[in-house]
């Protein structure tokens, strides 16, 4: 079995586009959440979230006309790519095997071209028998709907994308676990190189739900914070007053190689990937199960695969989403792993800075490891000003710290019950 | 070593029958399941046709405790959840699904299963959605943000969402059957499931799971998700009038391919487990087929953007070799291929083309039975279906039957043909879709 190393990072993220300077915000405690400018939200619970700003794919990109009309989702994954690719060196070594060049994703599905949509959908109602008459949609989204904007919502356009751009011909997949999505990815991808089915691959995950319809099913389930006033307060995990997650959106991209390939080509390494557990809940579609057990299984599964001690590990990067149930569920789920060392472990969650960035988050999380690892620092989890008596760990509240970080795992859960970790060891 | 792998149990779901035993007489018989769409009606857009599944209601698949839970699926995740009941029940699996799974009945602790399962991009029902947007609706009739943001969205079912998420598929089939072991989703186009298969294999060699759920389903009969496959221009739209014949994959006619309903779930097994509790049961379950080999590529088409694959093949054969390589055999000891075949003709040619680089001068004499002549492609559970009848296929060393192909392009063997017995002692099975990933297993006749 092939050891794998993480070579290149990149993102795309609400509080910028590259590396340092996104890194350093998070390490200031900054925000990245704000009104909701994306379409008129002005009426919605939840009118504010974090959307990523000023963001041009084609000033990363190769051949910009090769994407022309690509979706948001994937215009951020061929960002956070070339970023990743030109990290690892990738853009300066010629010797590449393409063939054994592989991606593996956890993208989300492309924006709905939501004002045709509803078009379309207005034009073949029949108020009268409350039925949609398929022949009237088909005359108004024939006229009104592009190719181009239906085909980029399909869930593998993020990989297609990547595919063209970096010439890629080996293995190549896209889950679509909810928010354990780029996890999963990561975890899968190094399975692909460990068996030696690739020499290289990319990793990670794009997504956006920042669209009208995005919103209206989160605000249904009551997952969204409602604190309008304060949209950069919203995001409270382990905070007694949280009151739900806050809509991101961005990609995270990783470059893993096994470590002959990278030390071959005298690449830089960043960190070892050492351990992947991933499990289900088995529950119910719409709860966790109340003692964790998934989320147990899955760091467990890591713990062994990385022989690794709960009290080796120096830092968890939490789900941490700043639901009530997710919170207090993964606390008690990281208590029943760690033992009496749960309380002295740092966990933190940066989604209180970044939002929650659904299929991309587990991908962006994982790179803030690195960082840590990189730096020996590990970024706060900010707005935790009255901690909850269920939630009585080591949160890293509000102020980074700096440590030793030799170990990181970092944990996604999923709607539906998916979880998902990975364990990263420094070099 | 990486522990050895079995096929258990088939749950093929699709026009041409639900579960094994009538996919498999349809198959065998030839009969085409393509016709008029009776779902929608389809006079505005330039396809007429498709394979639908019969009628069917998810109740009778599920247990009585999740009957309630059966409102919050949508199609696609009916049509899983029905897969997954019969390939549970084909392999003898006692599950708490299966209603005879409780406590120490159960035929594998709960960890230990997993499941692996390709979904689409799952459409919205429009009646519903509707219903609820015409409330927002201006004086002019133009929808309302503000209308909307304020009462519209309450007009939903507060689970709404969950009916639409494509992990769905997986999350229902692992509460109903206590499935807490490694699970994903993977969401590429038509060769979603068979990636599915081959994550499940990857799980089960290396030990994290004894059985796993596997394949796909997808339903693409709803009008947004039609009229998607309508913009690939893949349909084909001159055979309105005469459905049976419509798919003629491979042939030198052929015109495009029509929408399926359906896909198929697969039961894989670690042989060694399955072995033991063979030896336990009551009721013997079937060893259909070994998997022997799996790989999987990315096909690179710039000038089409991905959306068909490179014209040489060169992803295809790379997906096809490295299975090879794993099974350790040659093309010359492939006695069938059950291939992607969906009668779009840049995708048969391309196949085509990657098909005479692996195999060669011997392509002539290899069978190419595809199935999509008689049931459309079924989206991401493509795969899935193609496994359950490859199967079935090697279990009982027969071939099944090949229409509508008069004319097949050049060196292949894809004529019409009707069912036969043959020596099949290795299966090649493979997807490719819109995007271009690939993916292809070896099936071994089984010999304990």
């Amino acid at each position: 079995m092939n050891r794998v190393v993480i070579t290149g990072i990149g993102w795309v993220t609400p509080l910028g586009h590259d590396i340092e300077s996104v890194w350093g915000r998070l390490l200031a405690g900054e925000s990245g959440i704000g009104p909701t400018t994306r379409f008129d939200a002005s009426t919605f619970p939840t009118q504010f979230s974090s959307q990523v700003k000023g963001y041009d794919y084609k000033k990363f990109v190769s051949n910009p006309a090769l994407h022309e009309g690509v979706g948001l989702n994937s215009a951020f994954a061929l960002g956070a790519a070339s970023q990743a690719w030109r990290s690892a060196g990738l853009d300066r070594f010629d010797k590449l095997d393409h063939e054994r060049l592989g991606i593996y994703l956890g993208s989300g599905e492309g924006s709905l071209d939501f004002d045709n949509y509803v078009a379309a959908n207005l034009g073949g109602w029949d108020a009268e028998t409350r039925c949609l008459d398929a022949a009237k949609w088909a005359k108004v989204a024939n006229v009104r709907m592009s190719a181009m904007r239906e085909i980029e919502q399909e869930p593998n356009m993020s990989l297609t994308h990547l595919a063209m751009e970096f010439d890629a011909w080996g293995p190549a997949y896209n889950c679509l676990t909810a928010c354990a999505a780029s996890t999963q990815a990561i975890g899968e991808a190094t399975q692909i190189l460990s068996r030696g089915d690739a020499d290289a691959m990319i990793a990670g995950g794009a997504h956006t739900m920042i669209h009208p319809l995005g919103v209206t099913g989160f605000t249904r389930l009551t997952a969204l914070s409602t604190r309008n006033d304060t949209p950069t307060a919203a995001s409270r995990p382990f905070d007694q007053t949280r009151d739900g997650f806050v809509l991101g959106e961005g990609a995270g991209m990783l470059i893993l190689e096994t470590l002959d390939h990278a030390q071959a080509r005298n690449a830089p390494v960043l960190a070892e990937i050492v351990g992947y557990g991933s499990s289900a809940d088995a529950y119910r579609i719409t709860d966790i199960q109340p003692e964790g057990r998934g989320a147990i299984a899955s760091m467990r599964q890591a713990l062994e695969s990385a022989d690794v001690e709960p009290q080796d590990v120096d830092y968890i990067s939490a789900h941490g989403t700043g639901t009530k149930e997710n919170d207090s569920i993964e606390t008690r789920a990281v208590k029943a792993v760690f033992g009496d060392y749960a309380k002295k472990v740092p966990m933190s969650s940066v989604k209180s800075m970044m939002g929650h960035l659904i299929a991309a988050a587990g991908a962006m999380e994982l790179i803030t490891c690195v960082l840590a690892l990189r730096d020996q620092t590990i970024p706060p989890t900010i707005n935790l000003q009255s901690p909850d008596p269920h939630c009585d760990m080591d949160y890293v509240a509000n102020q980074s710290r700096k440590t030793k970080v030799d170990v990181a795992l970092s944990n996604s859960f999923g709607f539906g019950g998916q979880n998902d970790t990975l364990i990263i060891k420094k070099m | 070593m990486p522990r050895r792998v079995i096929i258990s149990g088939l749950g093929p779901i699709g026009g041409l029958g639900i579960g094994i035993e009538p996919t498999w007489q349809s198959a065998t018989a030839g009969r085409s399941a393509v016709g008029r769409l009776k779902c929608f009606d389809p006079s505005e857009f330039p396809c007429h046709i498709g394979a639908e599944v019969e009628d069917f209601s998810v109740r009778d698949f599920v247990p009585k405790s999740y009957r309630k839970a059966t409102k919050v699926m949508a199609r696609d995740i009916e049509l899983a959840v029905v897969a997954a009941d019969l390939a549970a029940r084909d392999a003898k699996l006692a599950t708490p699904g299966t209603a005879n799974g409780d406590g120490d009945a159960r035929t594998y602790p709960s960890p230990r299963i997993g499941a692996h399962i390709g979904a689409g991009l799952i459409a919205a029902e429009l009646n519903e959605l509707t219903a609820a947007l015409f409330e927002s609706t201006d004086e002019h009739g133009q929808f309302d943000y503000h209308k909307w943001g304020q009462e519209g969205i309450g007009n939903l079912t507060p689970l709404w969402l969950l009916k639409y998420l494509p992990n769905m598929l997986a999350c229902h089939v692992t509460i109903i059957h206590d499935a807490q072991g490694p699970s994903n989703t993977i969401t590429c186009g038509e060769a979603s499931a068979m990636l599915s298969i081959g994550e499940s294999l990857r799980v089960i060699q290396r030990g994290n799971a004894d059985l796993c759920f596997c394949g796909g389903a997808e339903s693409k009969l709803n009008p947004m998700t039609f009229l998607r496959q309508v913009m690939t221009g893949r349909l084909n739209t001159t055979s309105n009038d005469s459905p049976a014949t419509a798919v003629r994959p491979f042939c030198k006619t052929a015109a495009g391919t029509v929408v399926g309903e359906g896909g198929g779930i697969v039961i894989l097994e670690s042989l060694d487990t399955f072995k033991a509790r063979a030896a336990k049961a009551d009721q013997t379950p079937t060893a259909y087929a070994e998997v022997i080999g799996f790989g999987a590529s990315q096909s690179v088409n710039r000038d089409a953007r991905n959306l068909e694959p490179d014209p040489q093949g060169r992803g295809i054969a790379l997906a096809i070799r490295s299975t090879l390589r794993e099974a350790g055999i040659g093309p010359d000891q492939i006695d069938l291929i059950v291939p992607f075949g969906t009668a779009t003709p840049h995708y048969d040619q391309a196949e085509a083309a990657g098909l005479r680089q692996v195999f060669g001068g011997r392509l002539a004499s290899v069978p190419i039975a595809s199935i999509k002549s008689m049931t459309g492609t079924c989206g991401a559970g493509t795969g899935g279906l193609d496994v359950c009848v490859a199967a079935k296929a090697v279990a009982t060393q027969t071939i099944p039957a090949v229409i509508n192909c008069d004319q097949p392009l050049d060196g292949l063997n894809a004529a019409a043909a009707p069912s036969r017995q043959a020596t099949i002692n290795h299966a090649l099975v493979y997807s490719t879709g819109l995007g271009g990933q690939n993916a292809a297993v070896i099936l071994k006749k089984y010999e304990g």
